[in-house]
C-alpha cells in the first residue's frame, strides 16, 4: 500500500500550493506503468484529505497510456506491461510515456 | 503511522540507534482541524462517472463552480526525491557505497548481512540502517554480528523512504570510504518507488521463491543493479531452474548483473565481496565528479 504514502504526498504538495485557501479540484497523472494503482489513490485519497483545505475537492486522475518508439521499425506502439515488445518482434525501443506520477494543477475554490 | 488519520507519509517512523539506544523522537507535522467520524461520509458519483466520497458532510454539492487554477507540474514524490538526492550528494562527498538491499520477506537479507559484516569488517567501516515494520530483531543481529546499527520501525509502512534513511544517517554518521546497508523492509512492491539515495538498488532472489519472481515483480528487478540468487545450497531440493529464473529476469532487465550464493553456507560469497569492493572504489574514484558513470540507471520514478 505505498499508495497511501503516494496519497500523502499528493495533499501536502496541493496544500503548499493552495496555501490556506479552499481547494475545489486536484488533478493529477499517474502512468500505466508507474507501479502505482489509481483506485488505490481514490480509496486513500478522502481520509487523508480530511481536516485539510482539500477536504471538499475532487480527485482528478488522468490516466497516461504507456507508449514506446520502436527503434528497429519506427512504430510507436502501446507497452501496457513493463515486459511487452514491439509487434515486429524487436526489443530495442525508447519508452515515450508511462510512467508518470505527477500533480499537474490545483483549482481553488470560488470566493464565495 | 498516524492513530489519526492513518497517514504514514506524514508521520515519522520510529529510529533506534542500537549503539546507544537513542530512540529519535517521532514527530507529526500535520494537525487534524475535523475528527475522523464527524460527519458522515458521502460517496457520490460525479457526471463523468467519477465516484468519489467526501470525509464529511457537504450543504450542497459545489462542484463544477472552481475558481483559480494554480499550476503545480512535479512529481508527486518529489519531495522524497530531492532529499534523496541530497543524501545521494552527502555519501558521495564522504565516498561512502550505499546499497538498498530488497527482497521478499524472507529471502536471507539479514543472513546475508551478518555475512558480509564478518567478511568485510576488516576492509571497510560498514554500517547497516534496518528496516522493517516492527521489533529491533534483525538490529540485534546485526549489532552481534560487529556493524553499528540504526533500526527504523515502519510501523504499517511497507517501505523504506528518504527521511527514514536521512534520520537514521543522523544518528549513524559514517565517516569516509564507508560501505552503508540499508536493508529494506521485506517487500516487492513498494520499495522499487523510493528513492533512498542509494547507489544501487541489489535485490535478493532465493531460488525457494520461483523462477516466475521477475516477471510477477517487474518494477522491482527492473529498478535492479545487481541480482543476487541466494539459498543456492537447497537447489537439490527445489524445483527452480536457474536457466529459467535468468531468462526471466531477463525479460524485465537485460543489464543487471547476477551471481548465485548461500548466504548460509558460504558458497559464492566472494563474487558479492568482489562486487561491493569495486563499487566501493569507483565511489572513491568519482565523488565530486559531476558526471558519475555509477548513476543510478533503470529505476522507474525518477524523471524530471
Amino acid at each position: 500500500m505505498h499508495e497511501l504514502a503516494i496519497t500523502c504526498n499528493i495533499v501536502e504538495l496541493a496544500e503548499e500550493a493552495a496555501n490556506g485557501r479552499r481547494v475545489h479540484r486536484v488533478t493529477i497523472e499517474i502512468g500505466e506503468l508507474s507501479g502505482v494503482l489509481p483506485d488505490a489513490i481514490t480509496f486513500c485519497f478522502p481520509e487523508v484529505a480530511n481536516g485539510t483545505c482539500l477536504q471538499d475537492a475532487f480527485l482528478e486522475i488522468r490516466r497516461i497510456d504507456a507508449l514506446a518508439r520502436c527503434s528497429g521499425c519506427g512504430s510507436e506502439f502501446r507497452t501496457p506491461e513493463i515486459t511487452t515488445v514491439c509487434p515486429c518482434g524487436s526489443l530495442d525501443f525508447v519508452r515515450l510515456s508511462g510512467e508518470e506520477l505527477n500533480i499537474k494543477s490545483i483549482e481553488l475554490e470560488e470566493a464565495a | 503511522m498516524c492513530a489519526t488519520c492513518g497517514c504514514e507519509g506524514e508521520v515519522k517512523a520510529s529510529v533506534l540507534n542500537l549503539q546507544t539506544g537513542h530512540a529519535a523522537a517521532p514527530s507529526h507535522e500535520h494537525d487534524h482541524n475535523v475528527p475522523i467520524g464527524q460527519g458522515d461520509p458521502h460517496e457520490h458519483v460525479h457526471a463523468d462517472g467519477t465516484r468519489h466520497s467526501h470525509p464529511h458532510e457537504l450543504r450542497e454539492h459545489e462542484h463544477g463552480h472552481g475558481g483559480e487554477t494554480i499550476t503545480i507540474e512535479q512529481r508527486i514524490l518529489a519531495k522524497n526525491d530531492a532529499l534523496a538526492a541530497k543524501t545521494r550528494a552527502w555519501l558521495s562527498g564522504r565516498e561512502i557505497l550505499a546499497l538498498n538491499l530488497v527482497s521478499s520477506p524472507g529471502a536471507g537479507k539479514t543472513t546475508l548481512l551478518e555475512r558480509s559484516i564478518a567478511g568485510l569488517a576488516s576492509e571497510f567501516p560498514l554500517f547497516v540502517i534496518e528496516g522493517d515494520q516492527a521489533t529491533a530483531k534483525d538490529g540485534e543481529r546485526i549489532r552481534a554480528a560487529g556493524a553499528p546499527v540504526v533500526q527504523v520501525n515502519t510501523g504499517t509502512g511497507c517501505h523504506l523512504d528518504a527521511e527514514m534513511v536521512a534520520r537514521g544517517l543522523r544518528e549513524l554518521k559514517p565517516g569516509s570510504g564507508a560501505v552503508l546497508f540499508i536493508e529494506n523492509v521485506g517487500n516487492l512492491v513498494c520499495p522499487a518507488l523510493f528513492d533512498l539515495g542509494e547507489r544501487a538498488k541489489v535485490v535478493i532472489f532465493s531460488v525457494t521463491e520461483g523462477e516466475d519472481k521477475p516477471l510477477k515483480y517487474p518494477h522491482m528487478f527492473r529498478a535492479a543493479e545487481l541480482v543476487i540468487f541466494n539459498k543456492i545450497d537447497l537447489l537439490p531440493y527445489v524445483d527452480f531452474s536457474m536457466a529459467q529464473a535468468l531468462s526471466n529476469l531477463r525479460e524485465v532487465n537485460a543489464d543487471a548483473t547476477t551471481f548465485e550464493l548461500s548466504a548460509r553456507t558460504g558458497e559464492g560469497l566472494n563474487d558479492w565481496f568482489g562486487w561491493i569492493r569495486r563499487q566501493a572504489a569507483l565511489a572513491r574514484q568519482f565523488a565530486f565528479l559531476e558526471t558519475d558513470p555509477l548513476s543510478r540507471r533503470g529505476n522507474i520514478t525518477p524523471r524530471s
